[in-house]
C-alpha cells in the first residue's frame, strides 16, 4: 500500500486517496480555452444545465405519475397539476425544458456547421454529439407518450407503424415494439422504462464521452486559427496573461458560461412562469382514444421537418426519405471536402449552402405544422424536402473545390 | 514450458469466448420474448361480431385488438366486390377503419357511399378501395372465420384465406 501522511485539512485528505488536485486541474483550472470565442460556445454548458434542470423536475414527476393507460392521464392532469403541491412548477419545467432543450441543441449544432467545428481531428465531437442528439429525440418521444394523452397515443401509432417497413409488412415488428396490437399498457410501461431510466442512463453516458472528445482536439475558436496550446498555456502560466491566446475553464471561462447561463435562465423561468402553454400541445389534454383520431396529427416542433420530409413521398420512397434525413447530418465531417476550418463567411460558396440548410429547415418546420391539405404548401413541402436530399451531394462537390485560405489573408 | 503456457492462456481465451457468446444469446433472446405481447393480450385478440342485426348502409364501428372495425352492410344498388364478406344473400364490407396512409379514421358519408380520411383528404369506396389523395392501398381486411350469421376476428377461415392468395389483402 502506498505511504500516507497525516493530513492536514479535508482537501488534504481527500487528494492523498483521490487525487482530487491532479483531477481539478485536468478538469478546470489547466483546461484551456481559446480566448476567441462568443456566446455561442456557451450552449454546451446551457444544455448541460437544461439537462440537470430536467433530471431534477422529472423526479419530483416520477413521486406521482402512475404508468398504466387508465391511470396515467388523469395522474398528470388532475393529481400532480391540481393536488400536489408545486405539481404544477415541475410539470411546467418539465415541459418547457423539454421543449427548449432542442432549441439549444438545434442552436449548438448550427453553430458547430457555421464555425467548421466538426473538421479533421474534432470528427468524434461531432459524431458523440450527433448520437446525443438522436438519444435526445428518443428521450423527448418516450416521455411525449407518458400523459397518455390524445396526441401521445396517436403520435405513438404513427411513429410505431414507421416500423412496420413500407411495403416489407414487417407488422409483427411494430406488435413487438408495442407489446399489443396497438398501443396500450405494454407500450406504455416500457416506453415508461425508457424514459425514466435507460435513455437518461444513455444521455449521461454520451455526455461524459462528448466532454472527453473535447480534451484532445481542443474547442475550436472563431477564426479556426490553430493554437499551440502547449505554448499558449505556459504564457498565461507564466504570468503573460495578455500575450497568451488562451484561458483556463475554471474559473476564467466558466464565469463568461454562467453569464449567459443568467440570461438563458430568465428566458427560460418567464416562459415557465408566464408562457408554459407554446410547450404543451392542446390536443393532450383530451384522453387518449383508439376509436377516434385528432384532426390532424403532427409531432412537437422540434422534429416537424423531418416529419415533413416523410409526408410528401409515397409509402416506401418516405420511409427511405426519413431514412435519409435522420443520418445525414451524421456524416457532415466526411461529406465537407475543404481543407479550410473557417467561419462559414470566409468560405464562400459554402456561406450560401450554409444559410440555404438553415432556411430549408425552418421551411419545412412550417410546412410539417400546416395541414397538408392545400395543394400549394404540399408543392411547397415537397421542393424543401427534394432541397434537403439535394444539399448533401451538394456540400460534396462544391467543398471539393474549395480553396484553401491562406492564413492571416 | 513457454509453449504449453502460451497454449493453455489459448485455450482459456476461447473457452471465456465461448461462454460468453452462448451466455450473450441466450440473454438476447429472452430481451426479445420479453418484449413480445403478453398471452394475455394475445388471448384478446379475437372479437365474435354478430352480422344478423346490420342495417343495409349504416357503419357499425366495432373494436378489435384496440383498433375500429368498420362493418357496412352493402344494399342492393351497391357495387359488389371481390373484398365483400358473403354471407347468405347480404354482403357486408368489413375492414380495419384505420387509413392506410397515416392510420387516421375515417368517417363514412352515407349518401355518397364512401369513406373520407380528414387527415389528408384521402377517400375510399364503399369497398374500402382508394379512391382519392395519398392512401397507397385499399383498407385492409382482418383475418376473420365466418361462423352462421357471426364473424370471428383473429382467425383466418377458409374466406379470408383465398382473398389473402388473391391479394386482396395484405
Ligand atoms: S391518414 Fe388518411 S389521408 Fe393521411
Amino acid at each position: 500500500m502506498a505511504h500516507f501522511e497525516k493530513a492536514k485539512n479535508l482537501n488534504e485528505w481527500l487528494d492523498q486517496r483521490l487525487a482530487i488536485n491532479t483531477l481539478k486541474r485536468v478538469l478546470n483550472t489547466e483546461y484551456w480555452i481559446p480566448k476567441d470565442i462568443n456566446f455561442l460556445w456557451a450552449m454546451g454548458m446551457v444544455l448541460a444545465a437544461t439537462f440537470g434542470i430536467l433530471v431534477l423536475s422529472g423526479i419530483f414527476l416520477l413521486m406521482y405519475y402512475k404508468p398504466d393507460t387508465n391511470l396515467a392521464f388523469d395522474s398528470v392532469n388532475y393529481t400532480i397539476m391540481s393536488e400536489v403541491g408545486y405539481g404544477w412548477l415541475w410539470r411546467h419545467i418539465h415541459g418547457v425544458g423539454a421543449s427548449i432543450v432542442f432549441l439549444i441543441i438545434y442552436i449548438h449544432m448550427f453553430t458547430g456547421i457555421y464555425y467548421g467545428s466538426y473538421k479533421k481531428g474534432r470528427e468524434l465531437i461531432w459524431l458523440s454529439g450527433m448520437a446525443l442528439f438522436v438519444a435526445f429525440s428518443a428521450e423527448a418521444f418516450s416521455g411525449y407518450m407518458l400523459p397518455w394523452g390524445q396526441m401521445s397515443y396517436w403520435a405513438g401509432m404513427v411513429i410505431t407503424n414507421l416500423f412496420s417497413g413500407g411495403s416489407l409488412e414487417a407488422y409483427g415488428l411494430v406488435e413487438w415494439i408495442r407489446g399489443d396490437y396497438v398501443p396500450g399498457d405494454a407500450f406504455l410501461t416500457r416506453f415508461f422504462m425508457l424514459h425514466v431510466f435507460l435513455i437518461p442512463l444513455v444521455i449521461i453516458g454520451l455526455i461524459v464521452l462528448h466532454f472527453g472528445t473535447l480534451r484532445i482536439p481542443h474547442v475550436n475558436n472563431q477564426e479556426g486559427a490553430e493554437i499551440d496550446f502547449k505554448e499558449a498555456a505556459d504564457l498565461w502560466k507564466s504570468g503573460k496573461k495578455k500575450e497568451s491566446k488562451v484561458i483556463p475553464f475554471s474559473p476564467v471561462f466558466l464565469s463568461k458560461d454562467v453569464f449567459v447561463m443568467g440570461v438563458y435562465f430568465i428566458l427560460f423561468f418567464y416562459l415557465v412562469f408566464y408562457n408554459f402553454n407554446f410547450a404543451m400541445d392542446p390536443v393532450n389534454f383530451d384522453p387518449a382514444d383508439g376509436l377516434k383520431t385528432p384532426a390532424h396529427i403532427y409531432p412537437e416542433w422540434y422534429f416537424l421537418w423531418s416529419y415533413e420530409i416523410l409526408r410528401p413521398f409515397g409509402k416506401d420512397a418516405g420511409l427511405i426519405a426519413f431514412g435519409i434525413a435522420q443520418l445525414a447530418l451524421f456524416f457532415l465531417p466526411f461529406i465537407d471536402r475543404s481543407p479550410n476550418v473557417a467561419p462559414a463567411h470566409k468560405r464562400g460558396l459554402f456561406q450560401v449552402w450554409f444559410w440555404v440548410l438553415l432556411v430549408d429547415m425552418i421551411v419545412l418546420t412550417a410546412m410539417g405544422k400546416l395541414p397538408p391539405t392545400d395543394p400549394t404548401f404540399a408543392w411547397i413541402g415537397l421542393v424543401s424536402a427534394w432541397t434537403f436530399l439535394a444539399l448533401g451531394p451538394i456540400l460534396f462537390i462544391i467543398t471539393m473545390f474549395e480553396k484553401k485560405i491562406e492564413k492571416g489573408a | 514450458m513457454q509453449e504449453k503456457e502460451k497454449g493453455r492462456r489459448d485455450f482459456m481465451g476461447m473457452a471465456l469466448g465461448a461462454c460468453a457468446a452462448v451466455g450473450g444469446v441466450g440473454a438476447l433472446y429472452a430481451a426479445k420474448r420479453t418484449w413480445d405481447p403478453l398471452p394475455s393480450v394475445k388471448a384478446a385478440g379475437f372479437t365474435t361480431i354478430d352480422l344478423s342485426g346490420a342495417q343495409e348502409n349504416v357503419l357499425v364501428v366495432e373494436k378489435w385488438r384496440g383498433k375500429p372495425i368498420f362493418v357496412l352492410k352493402k344494399s342492393e344498388d351497391m357495387q359488389a366486390d371481390d373484398r365483400d364478406i358473403v354471407i347468405g344473400t347480404a354482403r357486408y364490407h368489413v375492414s380495419i377503419g384505420l387509413c392506410t396512409h397515416l392510420g387516421c379514421i375515417p368517417a363514412y358519408e352515407k349518401e355518397q357511399h364512401k369513406f373520407k380520411c380528414a387527415c389528408h383528404g384521402g377517400e375510399f369506396d364503399a369497398s374500402g378501395h382508394q379512391i382519392f389523395g395519398p392512401p397507397p392501398s385499399p383498407l385492409e381486411i382482418p383475418p376473420f372465420k365466418i361462423d352462421g350469421t357471426k364473424l370471428v376476428l383473429g382467425e383466418t377461415g377458409p374466406e379470408y384465406q383465398k382473398m389473402l392468395d388473391a391479394g386482396l389483402t395484405v
